[in-house]
């Protein structure tokens, strides 16, 4: 792939003039970084406070007045649609994506910085719109966050007028962001790699934010498409997904529509979306493990086609989500094989990292932890997966607590534990300050612990068939009173967890307000975002001349290397002992 | 480049890298890459287009679903106003490819005839879809009142609006050509040139995507049935 460093050869780097161009209209990648960083974090609270909300429902049936099955029902859909779309994807791929990509290849910047700009001023008009429904008449959604027809637009379901319109309006936002973002991602990552970064030295990080923008630009599309016909099907009615039907006793006039064929389209997004999440999470967590492991990634090759394959074959699974939709019952076993043969580089994944870390010399510092705490919700999420792939299986736990255990963590705490150990490990980078310490790793332990003390116990619901998505269980005949003290114990840790969030608030404004500046390259990585002139890198990142890269980002612990890691632009023969220094070394150890 | 080949390099060898060539020219850089963002941008159009056919084959096999055209009395069984507008955006199209020929040539003048006419002929072909629009909607054939004639306005209207975000920038090209002094030589034609290409693949390639539409709506059921089939549905 022909590939030219920019920076070279573009004369025009849109220098900052002012307050304004440097900090509101900015088109560096580390400005827009943290715009949508801080934008997603702060919508993510909210739905951080939605779910604490469902959990006092769930917890405490009847005892708060402000929460009524409408209610619930809007405190679940916005919970789930913030977190999925308008938290994760964004902060994985407009945070963490425009930070590190040209950072970590080598570049200036991405290589169409003003269509980077507008991609975050339009992913925040989304979340404004989004925002905007909880304060119309009838609220937000409560479609649920699958937003299914027939329910989403009919009468009976909260917010069936402006909520689904607002959120509809919303989502085609969003993409029209997604789309503006990833195309520069993506000829970024293939057009702006500087001298010697080949493909197969990029860090996996990278890899993982360059499959992902590839999922999300071909994935997305189904998303906008199901949400203009539901659209049209509400504001104009027609009748594409809506069959003949008699709502609260009045005949519609809607005719022949099919709803499964919306689910269809949904999950054809909404399972590659699953792996635009982890993707980059993966690559992400791969670079932690290596660095605080002091050795290489285990498997590079295997893990680059483990990131591949499973960014195909994740095309090919969407109706694993669907087995009870009333689809033909032969698909249902053609998508039981590919979700079993998709565990398969994934598995791969897990292995490595588990690899990487066999006798490697771990410093257990606070990214590190939570880079290890993600293998094993990982691991467990990715279990309980294979139980709901099988459809003998996923009938009966279908639309029950298990599978709400299962997705929060697979996809919810375990992205999570991946953005705090990046947080941590990229911090000194973004600000040139260190979180401290103490406080990261009680942070670590609560959220760690409390996730499995709040996830564990709904598996154990799920197999009693607790459903999920109601507003109250009471009366029903074959769920024990156990079930409701289990119930309990879940809030009372979902509440515990939520408000240790607040531990990592306060580290970071801490650290903010701290003159203390860490020194360079503090955990001593060799990738090349921390060999920058300056930490935090500058506008323009590299200075007058753009870095070489002579090697991939894990030389840990070479023999014979002159030190411990050996950064990406230090050429060959610089970073090795002669044999005199080498014999010496060897005599010392 | 080989992508297998790229995939089973080993990086974990150290090499050094030599010094860079010399750089490529500025503009012919930026030109490239944009014209990799195209590539990929016409990807998501075409996954667009691909799904909402894909759900109108699958809709097309319900009992309410009536064909717009197959027997005589269907409003497009005789075409013909279909096949003015897709006259219109073949000439559009032509246009945008004489601007880019004469683009190479340095020709400003036909340069700025040839984009003007690119760009009314496309403002022309969507006029004349509205004109098909109101047709229809003049004999009773409603945007809800069957599925069929819900995707003919769904499909014209998605395609136009392509069009139209197409045109915005053609027309930001065509403002930049006739401000810029023709003496501006080389650079201002590389960037000049590389635009109108991106342009021309993309009117090119919504000329493609038209003819398909064009093609899906004016079919009889049985041709649905068959396709449908086809598709598993």
């Amino acid at each position: 792939m022909t590939h030219t460093a920019i920076a070279e050869q573009i004369d025009e780097l849109h220098d900052p003039s002012s307050f304004i161009t440097r900090y509101i209209w900015s088109q560096d990648h580390k400005v827009i970084a943290v715009q949508y960083a801080i934008t997603a974090i702060l919508v993510g609270l909210v739905a951080l406070v939605l779910s604490g909300l469902m959990r006092l429902q769930l917890g405490f049936p009847d005892s708060f007045d402000f929460i009524d099955p409408a209610s619930y029902l809007q405190f679940v859909t916005m919970h789930g649609m913030i977190m999925v779309i308008y938290l994760l994807t964004a902060l994985l791929l407009g945070g963490f994506g425009n930070y590190l990509i040209p950072l970590m290849i080598g570049a200036r910047d991405m290589v169409f910085p003003y269509l980077n700009m507008l991609s975050f001023w339009m992913y925040l008009l989304s979340v404004l719109v989004l925002m905007s429904s909880f304060f119309i008449s009838g609220g937000p959604t409560g479609a649920g966050w699958t937003l299914y027809p027939p329910q989403a637009i009919l009468a009976g379901t909260p917010g069936y007028n402006g909520g689904i319109i607002l959120m509809l309006v919303s989502l085609a936002i969003f993409i029209v962001a997604f789309t503006m973002g990833g195309l520069n991602y993506v000829t970024t990552i293939l057009q702006a790699r500087t001298h010697g970064m080949t493909l197969m030295r990029m860090p996996l990080s990278i890899w993982g934010i360059f499959v992902a923008t590839i999922l999300g630009l071909l994935a997305f599309p189904a998303l906008l498409v199901s949400a203009i016909m539901m659209l049209l099907d509400k504001l104009a009615g027609t009748s594409f997904f809506m069959p003949a039907i008699v709502s609260l006793g009045e005949s519609l006039d809607y005719n022949g529509g099919s709803p499964v064929l919306f689910q269809h389209l949904f999950w054809f997004f909404g399972h590659p979306e699953v792996y635009i999440v982890a993707l980059p999470a993966f690559g992400m967590v791969s670079d932690v493990l290596s660095v605080h492991a002091r050795k290489n990634i285990f498997g590079y090759r295997m893990m680059v086609w483990a990131i591949v394959a499973i960014g195909g074959l994740s095309f090919i699974v969407w109706a694993h989500h669907m087995y009870v939709s009333g689809m033909n019952p032969v698909f249902g076993f053609f998508f039981a094989t590919t979700t079993l043969i998709i565990a398969i580089p994934t598995a791969i994944k897990v292995y490595n990292w588990v690899l990487t870390l066999w006798r490697g010399n771990i410093r257990l510092t606070t990214p590190m932890l939570f880079a290890i705490g993600f293998i094993f919700t990982f691991t467990h999420g990715g279990l309980t997966g294979l139980f709901l792939g099988n459809v003998v299986i996923d009938l009966p736990l279908s639309d029950t607590y298990f599978v709400v255990a299962h997705f929060h963590m697979v996809m919810g705490v375990s992205p999570i534990m991946v953005l705090f150990a990046a947080i941590y490990h990229w911090f000194p980078l973004v600000s040139g300050k260190m979180l401290h310490t103490g406080l990261g790793k009680t942070h670590f332990w609560i959220t760690f612990l409390g996730t499995y003390a709040i996830y564990l116990p709904m598996h154990y619901l799920g197999f009693l068939g607790v459903p999920r998505r109601y507003y109250s269980m009471a009366g029903t005949d074959f769920i024990p009173e156990s079930a409701q003290t289990l119930n309990a114990g879940i809030t009372v840790s979902a509440i515990i967890v939520g408000v240790a969030q607040l531990l990592f608030i306060i580290n970071v404004l801490i650290t903010l307000r701290s003159k203390k500046r860490t020194v360079h390259n503090p955990w001593e990585a060799s990738s090349l975002e921390w060999q920058t002139p300056q930490m935090p890198p500058v506008h323009g990142n590299w200075g007058p001349k753009l870095p070489i890269v002579h090697r991939w980002a894990y030389d840990y612990c070479v023999p014979g290397a002159v030190e411990d890691f050996t950064p990406q632009n230090v050429p060959v023969d610089a970073a090795h002992l002669s044999e005199g220094e080498a014999e010496a070394q060897g005599d010392r150890s | 480049m080989n992508f297998f080949s790229t995939l089973s390099e080993k990086p974990w060898l150290a090499t050094n890298t030599p010094q860079p060539a010399p750089a490529i020219n500025a503009i012919t850089l930026l030109n490239y890459q944009k014209r990799i963002a195209l590539k990929f941008f016409l990807a998501v159009v075409t996954v667009i287009f691909s799904l909402f056919i894909i759900t109108f084959l699958e809709r097309s096999q319900f009992p309410d679903f009536q064909a717009l055209a197959g027997q005589p009395w269907q409003p497009l069984s005789d075409p013909w106003r279909l096949w003015l507008n897709t006259g219109l955006l073949v000439a559009a199209s032509a246009a945008m490819q004489l601007a880019l020929h004469y683009a190479k040539h340095e020709r400003r003048g036909v340069v700025l005839v040839a984009t003007g006419v690119a760009l009314v002929l496309t403002v022309q072909f969507i006029l004349a879809q509205l004109w098909v629009w109101s047709l229809l909607n003049d004999l009773g054939y409603y945007l809800a009142s069957n599925p069929a004639n819900s995707y003919f306005y769904l499909f014209t209207a998605v395609h136009g609006v392509h069009l139209i975000g197409g045109l915005l920038v053609l027309a930001w090209v065509f403002i930049s050509l006739s401000r810029r002094p023709a003496a501006d030589a080389q650079q201002s034609w590389a960037r000049v040139g590389g635009n109108l290409k991106l342009c021309a693949n993309y009117w090119h390639y919504l000329l493609g995507i038209w003819f398909v539409l064009f093609a899906l709506l004016t079919s009889s059921a049985e041709t649905y049935q068959l396709l449908a089939a086809l598709c598993g549905f």
